[in-house]
């Protein structure tokens, strides 16, 4: 009888750890992926209306993110952590917030100093303070304004044509409707057919990507919602058009991918509504008021490094903390 | 209707269609139990049978007489789990890695009943005092894990008053199925028991919280209730529901303060294996001598919920259970959320083991760690609110203020986190600091 339990029991295999002994199967890498795939309808989008020169220049922020982080991890002596696919995120987002024309180096450039700078400087994954697509995206407008800000009409759906050619340079709907006083009609910015970053042009696509992560648990509403909610209110409670405001611009992609991210946003439940309020009145005073027509970038860095105050300030109350005794 | 629950939580996957409906059988009773003197939270009994007579090497004992008993009040008698020789006043090693006093006796195969174990008197007519007394010397704890000894608990300091027993039912652990085959059972010795706990505390309001995936256990219950005025509460499946603090929240709406007890909200909470441990003690005078343990996993040949006695080592549970179908990467002693991992198969099965399992690393992998990446699931799943990646950093003052303290242990956060991080034991490390610091600054 003994033998029976000794028989299928080898000892140097038993694991002795404190608990829990289980693990849900929800991973690091499983989240990156989700919204990769989220960004999945901006890509096409994008490739649709811009071109294919759209995805050459989406994988060259891609390739800079990978190289960055492969660099960084060997002259660290660590592994190299591409398997968790963060660089892959930030190089995806990194490349959906730029112009339909840059040349492919302006990408690999961007990825790199996202991923170098914004992210590995501060040691790695999870330690970033500012969202690394952002900060990759900052420096790039700060050192090529110029073909940083060189906007072009899409091609009609059926001219797949290269870079460069028959290109028209054009403002983006907020550009117009701040120093042209031309408003561009809704159905074109929800389909996507208008000036403007790869990635942040068509509505539909961005809020399917969004819709996807708010499903999947990714993300919480309360950031997308606390953001967009103020953006528009603001603008309705001034006079503005607030649909306008909510499908023009980096709005949809900030709000829903960006000032989304776990690392650089607040982690607790009143923290993210707060966060998500300073970045839609952010984005309004800078598009109402400030030199640029677009806000949506600068709102969330500078957001960005409030997120360890707030978190401070919005610490949950713990169970049975502050309950007077005998209460019954 | 909803079902009732907290905020928080988790939902991992519950592996109780293993056990769920194979009916309680009985192990045969070892040639040799191994009794540790202290199963419970409180003092260590020392060895001695009634009258303050001292346990020596060589005595005969009966089955159910008292072996070891201590004056402290917060302690619980032991008894001999089969007739026989004691062979051995020596140590055993428990579950959690501590080696205690321990009795070895070597039955004699007959299983002669103490001549002490017999019906103490109808229930109506015993008074609160005569109740406490009989549920302490039958040696009853808390048979749902935290063996805490029960009429420790129906004994609330001056001006507290208790008025609502809740009996816990919830049974949220995977794998264990010990508590619903009991309610099915033996649902009318709950009710009895719980008449019991009334009657001791003088509490009016009496509830059964079971979760909602034991549609069964909650008919079987109801049944056995009938029109006496108990409630039986169906609870929303969810670990960790029948944490106690958050069952009472669940049930009652009151929040146990932070470093309080139930009673401090007048609620006891206790395991429904417990209440039929005092409805017998009244009923028979039979003292806790056995228990039901699910024996479960993966890669246990033929799973089980058995009736065990006391002192039995794991090793005959398996053994009756047909072994291992391969080799475990882990041996537990309770459930996988809050069970312990363990390497000895001659651990002996002690009043609060609730379920014996051996799992294969496909059930209980052990991912390597990933840098947090802030997600901030584990805060949204602690049902304590706390910050629990907070908490869990190097122990030191900044981690000191994330309340520590008030962390149940459920693991739920180490349980969602996709970086693998392994949250709850630093939140330990972090406790025992808190605690190092409260007992310096007395």
């Amino acid at each position: 009888m003994a033998l029976s339990v000794e028989e299928n029991l080898d000892r140097s295999r038993l694991t002795v750890t404190s608990s829990p002994h289980l693990q849900t199967r929800v991973t690091v890498r499983g989240i990156m992926l989700d919204v990769a795939i989220a960004l999945l309808p901006a890509v096409v989008a994008a490739t649709y209306f811009f071109g294919p020169w759209a995805l050459a220049i989406i994988a060259s922020c891609i390739a800079g993110a990978f190289l960055a982080e492969a660099g960084v991890s060997w002259a660290r002596g660590r592994e190299i952590p591409l398997y968790d696919g963060s660089a892959l995120v930030t190089g995806l987002l990194l490349g959906l917030t730029l112009p339909s024309d840059v040349p492919l180096w302006i990408g690999l450039i961007g990825g790199a100093f996202a991923i170098g700078i914004g992210k590995a400087i501060f040691g790695g994954l999870g330690l970033n303070m500012f969202n690394p697509a952002l900060v990759g995206r900052a420096f790039l407008v700060a050192s090529f304004p110029v073909l940083m800000t060189t906007f072009r009409w899409p091609h009609d759906s059926g001219a797949w044509m290269g870079s460069g050619f028959d290109a028209v340079s054009t403002a983006t709907p907020l550009a117009l409707l701040r120093w042209s006083d031309v408003a561009t009609p809704y159905f074109e910015l929800f389909i996507g057919r208008i000036g403007g970053s790869l990635g942040e042009t068509s509505a539909l696509a961005l809020l399917l990507g969004g819709l996807y992560l708010l499903g999947r648990g990714v993300i919480n509403w309360r950031i997308p919602v606390s953001y967009i909610g103020t953006v528009m209110l603001l603008t309705w409670a001034t006079g503005g058009d607030p649909l306008f405001h909510f499908l023009a611009g980096g709005l949809l992609i900030g709000a829903f991918f960006m000032a989304t991210d776990y690392v650089t946003s607040p982690i607790t439940p009143r923290g993210k509504l707060i966060f998500g309020f300073g970045c839609g009145f952010l984005t309004y005073a800078i598009r109402g008021f400030g030199g640029y027509p677009e806000g949506v970038l600068y709102s969330i860095l500078l957001m960005n490094a409030t997120v360890p105050l707030i978190e401070r300030f919005t610490l949950p109350r713990v169970f049975g903390v502050g309950v007077k005794t005998d209460a019954n | 209707m909803a079902a009732k629950t907290f905020r928080g939580g988790v939902h991992p996957p519950e592996f109780k269609e293993l056990t769920s409906s194979s009916a309680i059988e009985t192990l045969p009773p070892p040639d040799r139990v191994v009794i540790p003197l202290i199963q419970h939270i409180g003092a260590p009994c020392e060895p001695v049978i009634a009258d303050e007579t001292t346990l020596s090497k060589g005595d005969k004992v009966d089955l159910g007489q008292k072996i070891g008993d201590t004056e402290a009040f917060v302690a619980a008698p032991v008894h001999a789990s089969v007739s026989g020789e004691v062979v051995e006043i020596g140590e055993a090693r428990l579950s959690d890695g501590r080696v205690v006093p321990a009795i070895t006796i070597e039955s004699d195969g007959e299983d002669r009943l103490s001549e002490d174990i017999g019906p103490t008197g109808e229930l109506a007519n015993l008074s609160p005092g005569e109740i406490k007394d009989i549920i302490r010397e039958a040696g009853i704890v808390g048979m749902g894990g935290a063996a805490f000894p029960a009429h420790v608990k129906y004994s609330p300091p001056e001006g507290a008053t208790l008025d609502t027993i809740i009996i816990n039912g919830c049974e949220c652990e995977p794998f264990l199925t010990c508590d619903d085959r009991v309610m099915l059972e033996y649902p009318g010795e709950i009710v009895f028991g719980l008449e019991a706990i009334l009657k001791a505390t003088g509490a009016e309001r009496g509830i059964i919280g079971i979760e909602a995936n034991k549609p069964e256990a909650i008919e079987a219950m109801r049944t056995a209730v009938g029109d006496s005025g108990y409630e039986v509460v169906p609870l929303q499946v969810k670990y960790p529901e029948g944490a106690e603090k958050q069952l009472i929240k669940a049930i009652t709406g009151r929040e146990v303060p932070s470093g309080g007890l139930p009673l401090n909200v007048g609620v006891v909470v206790n395991n429904v294996a417990t209440a039929v441990a005092i409805a017998r003690a009244i009923k028979s005078g039979t003292p806790v001598y056995e228990r039901v343990v699910t024996v479960s996993g993966d890669v246990v040949a033929r799973p089980a919920n058995l009736l065990v006695r006391v002192g039995t080592p794991i090793r005959a549970l398996f053994e009756y259970c047909g072994g291992f179908t391969e080799s475990p990467a882990r041996i537990l002693s309770g459930g996988p959320m809050m069970g312990q991992a363990i390497a000895d198969l001659d651990i002996p099965v002690v009043k609060g083991t609730s379920g014996i399992l051996a799992l294969s690393d496909r059930v209980a992998a052990m991912e390597e760690e990933e840098p947090c990446i802030r997600c901030g699931r584990c805060v949204d799943v602690c049902p304590t609110y706390m910050m629990p990646l907070f908490a869990a950093r190097y122990p030191d003052e900044e981690a000191l203020e994330y309340n520590p303290l008030d962390c149940i242990e459920c693991g739920s956060c180490s349980y969602i986190c996709p970086a693998n991080q392994r949250l709850l034991p630093r939140i330990r490390l972090t406790k025992m600091l808190a605690q190092a610091r409260a007992r310096s600054e007395e």
